[in-house]
């Protein structure tokens, strides 16, 4: 192969290559270590619900699901969770298009959702505890706290993000493509959604079946 | 076949590095950090070796009291806590550390800061493993063993809070958190830095094996430490707050932790051996003159492994009943697992066939590699079959199985590795005679240690017992493999005073391509100077080097492309917020001991770590947002 057709290989050049951006599978760096750490989160996630699922009916002494759960507020929060996936979107969009306005708002909006979901299940945790359900009380009580308390604070760790991220946002103190920042956020956001769609309908919905 | 030398030293011109401890400590080079895991990594090595010559000590004559049985216990587990986790893994991430950016023809890994972080949070979590011995010389401060002595294993309900209320087990179960952590970390950066920083030209099949090997690797640590993670939180919760996991009074199963400790611990296994037959396939194609036989297909079969390699966990788990189905199905593939592996021999062979073979140390350990790791495997694939597992199960076999494997597979690699690469990372070739007398004297060690555990395992002689009767005729063998063990160490001794002599820059200065190499890193000059690559370098094929010198290839060596050699490279500026950020996190994991309730859960103690782990949780917080203001674009 002569040199200057090496030299062009794949249209990627040298000078290309010592810049801080190059990228040789062409997708950003924090968003491809991001999509593995989210891939790496999945078997969290797994090994929780795994460990869920293969309590679920073993426990010796109540209270049981059906004792505590109440699907119309647990409905509620879950919609609120969804809504917020739709309003990030919104919030990724104003930033691929450069509307600041829209993507502050939502960005905000998102967080205040997100919020409102940790909000939920503070109540819902509160008015179990109450129940007679504990974290010691028995498997399903060990098992049900430890899985939706993580999935939780994953919740209030991305409304943590949020705040930050708008504040940093409106002070124009992120470096490079905003719009990437942003959409990097919103990965995390509906991943966490995504497990709750999961967990609803493992823990929640499957009660309900006969 | 035009052969060019390239002159490599003059066609850069190199700064003198800033030397200091400071500087070593907000280092953010990829080359300092895999040296530093190197030595740390070493000495850990070392350590865990004084371990298993005291087990081999006290087991060379019957009804020996050398040692207590608790302090046996305290032996093995940490044996072999040390050894996978605080010597074998992290000598493959200096290697990781070290070459994967110079094979790629990159000039560092993807987030230079994060790496560091990883690396410190290493080094804080394996001390914090090892403080127990230093707590040990405390008597009658803390009440119960403070030396984990649970199994690196730690099987439920061994380690609950009932059955071992101390310390040690804290000590293991929050260390390994924080060791744990510091690998995922590195793995998300190294898995990214292979997929995004490939020189020009350098498609994936163009990657050298090492640093596939690394890519697979990673992607297993990725994927399987989250497992042993909430194992481990779990296993946290039950001995903290009280929870029943895996308490069988209140309706848990102990099997739940050995599934999502196997689920990780398979994995593992592959996490261990795959760097060094990356190692080996770089060392015997550069040994024999030869390219590495069906490369694609050590390549895929490495990838294959790594799949297959999460299917497989319950053949450690045989004896514990899942019934015909489960045992059939993991028997299966456990069985298929070792044809991706037989590939990769039968491809080193290859390799090595019609060779013109120099024997160098490093060839001579990659060499041997084949052959021991081929014992262990043999062995190993003898326990695919539940009847014949139940057999051996607990017994000395299965030590001389996965010694073969871990000892003659990955250590061997790892000191071929060292032989290598030694070079190129400090500048001074490694005393060859002192190699090859070392090499044999682990061979010989290595053989006599190991082997005859096959027999005292056929015989019957049980794992973990920390004294056996006379006339059991179990004598010979267990001296045999005393010997073997304290000949074994006078061969690593003797590598160790080779390394520290290099260290100490006392050997022949080394050439930057000492071996006649075929990848990008030796087309470096020596010492690699902080940039790597003054100018990138277009790769056309995926033995550039070689090409370059022997086969009239288009040049990728800097004394071949490097028009200006006081070209202005910009490289990322140290930071301290990585070191900083590491304390806050192993700090916070180490507020979990404040906690303790003892299998119950005990109010006062969970408020006192509270006030301690909710300020170091909002310092770290605060520390992470300063450091992702600091501006890190190179300059």
């Amino acid at each position: 192969m002569s040199a200057s057709a090496a030299e062009h290989h794949h249209g990627i050049t040298t000078t290309d290559a010592e810049s801080h951006h190059y990228a040789a599978l062409g997708v950003d760096h924090l968003k491809l270590a991001f999509w593995i750490f989210l891939g790496s989160d999945c078997f969290f996630f797994g090994s929780l619900i795994g460990t869920y699922m293969s309590y679920r009916g073993k426990s010796l002494v109540g209270p049981y699901p059906l004792d505590v759960f109440d699907v119309n507020v647990t409905s509620i929060s879950t919609f609120i969770l969804l809504m917020s996936s739709f309003t990030m979107v919104l919030a990724v969009l104003g930033a691929k298009t450069g509307k600041r306005m829209m993507t502050m708002t939502f960005l905000l909006v998102t967080a205040a959702l997100g919020a409102s979901f940790v909000g939920f299940q503070v109540y819902e945790f509160n008015h179990f505890f109450h129940e007679g359900l504990t974290l010691q009380g028995n498997l399903f009580g060990s098992s049900f706290y430890t899985l939706t308390g993580f999935h939780g604070t994953h919740v209030a760790i991305g409304v943590l993000w949020l705040l930050i991220e708008t504040f940093w946002y409106g002070r124009g103190w992120i470096r490079g493509d905003e719009g990437l920042a942003v959409e990097i956020a919103g990965l995390y956001w509906h991943f966490v959604d995504i497990v709750w769609i999961v967990i609803f309908t493992i823990v929640y919905l499957l009660e309900y079946t006969t | 076949m035009a052969t060019i030398a390239p002159q490599t030293d003059t066609q850069v011109v190199v700064h003198e590095e800033d030397n200091s401890v400071w500087s070593w400590i907000t280092t953010v080079d990829h080359k300092r950090i895999g040296k530093m895991y190197l030595a740390s990594a070493f000495l850990f090595f070392l350590f865990g070796g004084i371990e298993a010559l005291l087990v081999r000590a006290q087991l060379a004559v019957p009804n020996s009291t050398l040692i207590s049985a608790q302090t046996y216990n305290e032996l093995f587990t940490m044996h072999a806590t040390t050894m996978v986790f605080l010597a074998i893994m992290p000598l493959s991430a200096a290697f990781f550390n070290y070459l994967i950016p110079l094979q790629i023809g990159a000039r560092d890994v993807v987030f230079p800061r994060v790496n560091a972080y990883g690396w410190w949070l290493f080094l804080f979590g394996a001390l914090f493993i090892q403080l127990p011995f230093i707590l040990n010389l405390m008597p009658g401060v803390f009440d119960g063993p403070v030396i984990p002595d649970g199994g690196w294993f730690g099987y439920s309900n061994q380690t609950s809070a009932k059955y071992s209320p101390g310390l040690s087990i804290d000590f293991w179960m929050l260390g390994l958190q924080i060791v744990g952590l510091a690998s995922l970390v590195a793995s998300f950066n190294f898995i990214t830095t292979i997929l995004n920083l490939r020189a020009p030209g350098m498609t994936l099949f163009r990657v050298p094996v090492f640093t596939w090997m690394g890519m697979v690797v990673n992607f297993l640590l990725a994927m399987s430490l989250p497992m042993i993670t909430v194992g481990l939180l779990l296993l946290m919760f039950d001995r903290n707050y009280g929870t029943n996991f895996y308490t069988p009074a209140n309706g848990g199963d102990p099997l739940l932790w050995q599934h999502l400790f196997w689920l990780f611990g398979h994995p593992e296994v592959y996490i261990l051996i795959l760097p060094a037959m990356g190692i080996v396939s770089e060392v015997l194609p550069t040994a024999s003159k030869k390219p590495l036989f069906g490369a694609p297909f050590v390549i895929f079969s490495g990838i294959l492994i790594g799949f297959i390699g999460f299917g497989v966990w319950s053949h450690h788990m045989f004896t514990v009943g899942l019934g015909p189905v489960a045992d059939a199905a993991f028997s299966i593939t456990t069985m298929i697992i070792a044809v991706p592996t037989a590939v990769k021999i039968f491809n080193w062979l290859a390799t090595l066939w019609g060779g013109r073979i120099q024997f160098t140390t490093a060839s001579l350990f990659a060499i041997s590699f084949i052959g021991l790791f081929t014992i262990g495997g043999l062995s190993g694939v003898m326990h695919a079959s539940p009847p014949v597992d139940l057999q051996h199960q607990d017994s000395y076999f299965v030590v001389a199985h996965f010694h073969y494997v871990l000892f003659g597979g990955a250590i061997f690699g790892l000191f071929s590795g060292f032989y290598f690469y030694w070079p190129k990372m400090y500048g001074v070739m490694l005393n060859e005679t002192l190699g090859k007398i070392s090499w044999g004297v682990m061979f010989l060690g290595m053989n006599l240690c190991f082997f005859p555990m096959h027999f005292l395992g056929a015989q019957g002689m049980p794992r973990r017992y920390y004294t056996y009767d006379a006339g059991l005729n179990w004598e010979t063998w267990n001296l045999v493999a005393t010997i073997g063990a304290f000949t074994l160490a006078l061969g690593v001794g003797i590598s160790a005073v080779n390394m520290v002599r290099g260290w100490l820059k006392q050997g022949e200065k080394a050439p930057a391509d000492p071996w006649d190499a075929a990848t990008l890193e030796w087309s470096l000059p020596t010492p690699v100077p902080h940039f790597n690559f003054q100018t990138v370098p277009t790769v056309h094929s995926d033995r550039p080097f070689w090409d370059e010198k022997h086969e009239g290839g288009p040049p990728v060596s800097q004394a071949r492309i490097n028009e200006d050699p006081h070209k202005h490279v910009e490289m990322p500026p140290p930071s301290y917020w990585p070191i900083v950020a590491s304390c806050l996190t192993g700090l916070f994991f180490v507020c979990f001991m404040l906690g303790k309730g003892y299998g119950a859960f005990d109010y006062d103690a969970f408020m006192t770590q509270m006030y301690v782990q909710i300020p170091v949780a909002v310092a770290l917080f605060a520390v992470i947002l300063l450091w992702s203001r600091e501006d890190a674009t190179p300059h």
